[in-house]
């Protein structure tokens, strides 16, 4: 193929395959990959279904107390038109945006400080670098020791998920900013807050923005965890609660939304995140 | 333009040594530099790569200290970068989140003015650089010479004393880079200030220049002090003329005392490549 390729071109007219008048056109090739991937995942609710539905047992695994999507379906119905809905997904809710909201701001403020100073980043980053490892639902304990509410608790859980990604990607964005602008600024009359402003916080941005994609999903995780261990609403609660009660169609209910809203919120972040640098998107073109 | 703002931009260079690294690594790259250069004089400084013209630029672009000697611009000692002293790169340093308009009028910005000012002053600027249309365009989205003439802009806005250019036409194609020679000449007349313009191409500095300082090999020294006195304005065709192909002949059997040497890496005016390196205080 290399090299027919490399030849000269032949007197006769190229007759490439893609070129003929017989291939079909571009849309036919796309949307039969569609209806491929779309079949591929009804076959897997069909084969769920059916495992269901014969309470297949593997030996390993059973398919015995599984609800069926036959059944989980209507659950969800069910539950979008109970006014509990509401309440669940509203505690869920405020819980990962303060917690996370608390996050991005010390994430950021610390990791713009931590990646331009070293003095910072040898008093700051040590202890922090400390706390990383154990992970965030490993704190659920304590953290119900130590706040005077659960519901802080848990808003401290999803805080402390959120907070390393964060962090680390600021730092790792601030540190990544090209040292020519940062000089070309100076030299056009900038100081040191104004360059922190217009050069190392638009310059970090990109890195900042997937530290804060990936710290939502981390975010949604703790949380759900923590609300299964102290929580009185909030999805993570509700699907705890189900298993308890044995209304095992909820459980998925529970798990179908756990899923809806930690990939809604980080599309939304992603999506914040392009509408705010629109630049970032020609300059990966680019090269 | 009034006889004062001429005798601006008078720049002396005494005794100029600089030094790079530390320990083992450590290396001289200026070596006893002098130079002064009155106000409104376009001078070109000619050397082999790696021979410590852009060291220059950028201890007067205040990004590098000296290890010795003095640095005066108007008789007052140079400490750090300042707008009054603009900086050109060989490769743009646009801010990349920031639409032309804006990276040309960032300078005004860090002195405060007001945004229909400073648009308006960054309009007429881009006007004299032939890139009106553009202002709304991010630096990714225009061509290698239309990013250099926003540079340039850029640096012109704060009506700096001095413009140090290093080689800000050296990764651009020799079709462009004849046009931008011309441009920058066009727009010198215009906006009279000092020019240090770093180049190793000997076309370039006898086009460009009133007189070329030329430097040696690592650690550069000045090796000679060129007048160039072709009338101007000049064109592409000056570089045909018996004048001009004798002085460039003088200037390569200057450069070629260095011939067979190894090829040293390129220097950056901001030592090596970090802010950290940036050794004067704010």
């Amino acid at each position: 193929m290399g090299s027919a390729k490399l030849a000269i071109a032949p007197a006769v007219p190229l007759s490439l395959p893609a070129g003929g008048a017989k291939a079909p056109p571009a849309w036919v090739g796309g949307a039969l990959r569609w209806l491929l991937r779309l079949g591929s995942l009804l076959a897997c609710v069909a084969l769920w279904e059916l495992a269901a539905a014969k309470r297949l047992d593997l030996g390993l695994v059973t398919f015995a107390h599984v609800p069926p999507p036959s059944e989980v379906g209507p659950a969800i119905w069910k539950l979008v038109n109970s006014p509990k809905f509401f309440n669940h997904v509203n505690s869920s809710l405020l819980r990962v945006f303060s917690g996370f909201l608390a996050a991005a701001v010390a994430g950021v403020a610390l990791g713009l400080i931590i990646g331009r100073s070293r003095a910072a980043e040898d008093a700051v980053l040590p202890p922090l670098e400390a706390l990383r490892p154990i992970p965030a639902v490993s704190w659920i304990p304590l953290a119900i020791l130590m706040f005077p509410s659960s519901e802080l608790s848990m808003i401290f859980i999803t805080f402390i998920g959120a907070l390393f990604p964060v962090l680390l990607n600021t730092i790792h964005g601030v540190h990544a900013v090209d040292g020519r602008l940062v000089a070309a600024a100076r030299s056009l009359g900038a100081g040191r807050l104004a360059t922190l402003r217009e050069v190392i916080l638009p310059g970090a941005a990109p890195s900042i923005v997937t530290g804060l994609t990936i710290g939502m999903g981390t975010s949604w995780f703790c949380l759900v965890t923590a609300e299964m261990i102290a929580g009185q609403f909030g999805i993570g609660y509700y699907t705890w609660e189900s298993y308890t009660l044995q209304n095992y169609a909820d459980i998925v209910v529970g798990m179908v939304f756990i899923g809806l809203f930690g990939m809604a919120s980080s599309a939304a972040l992603r999506r914040l995140g392009t509408l705010a640098m629109p630049w970032y998107r020609l300059r990966e073109k680019q090269s | 333009m009034s006889a004062n703002e001429a005798v601006q931009g008078h720049i002396d260079i005494r005794r100029l040594d600089i030094h790079f690294g530390r320990g083992a690594a450590r290396f001289q790259a200026v070596s006893d530099v002098n130079i002064t250069v009155p106000g409104g004089q376009f001078v070109c400084l000619l050397g082999p790569s790696g021979c410590g013209k852009s060291t220059v630029l950028g201890a007067l672009a205040g990004h590098l200290a000296p290890s010795r000697g003095e640095l005066l611009l108007d008789g007052a000692p140079i400490s750090g970068p300042h707008p009054e002293r603009g900086l050109v790169f060989q490769h743009h340093t646009l801010f990349p989140w920031k639409r032309v308009l804006d990276n040309v009028a960032f300078g005004l910005k860090m002195k405060g003015l007001a945004r229909a000012e400073r648009e308006t002053k960054a309009r007429e600027l881009l006007h004299l650089m032939g890139l009106e249309g553009f202002e709304r365009h991010y630096p990714a989205q225009l061509s290698g010479g239309m990013q250099q003439r926003v540079e340039i802009a850029r640096s012109l806005i704060n009506r700096p004393r001095v413009l140090l250019m290093d080689e800000p036409f050296g990764a651009l194609d020799a079709q462009t880079r004849l046009l931008m020679q011309e441009l920058l000449l066009d727009v010198w007349t215009r906006v009279r200030t000092t020019v240090l313009f770093v180049t190793h191409d000997i076309d370039e500095a006898l086009f460009l220049a009133d007189r070329i300082l030329v430097m040696s090999a690592r650690p550069g020294r000045i090796i000679e002090d060129l007048a160039v006195d072709f009338p101007r304005p000049r064109d592409a065709l000056l570089t045909t003329t018996e004048d001009f192909n004798r002085l460039k002949r003088h200037c390569m059997d200057l450069l070629h005392h260095d011939r067979g040497e190894r090829v040293l890496e390129r220097l950056s005016p901001i030592g090596d490549g970090g802010a950290a390196s940036v050794s004067f205080a704010v």
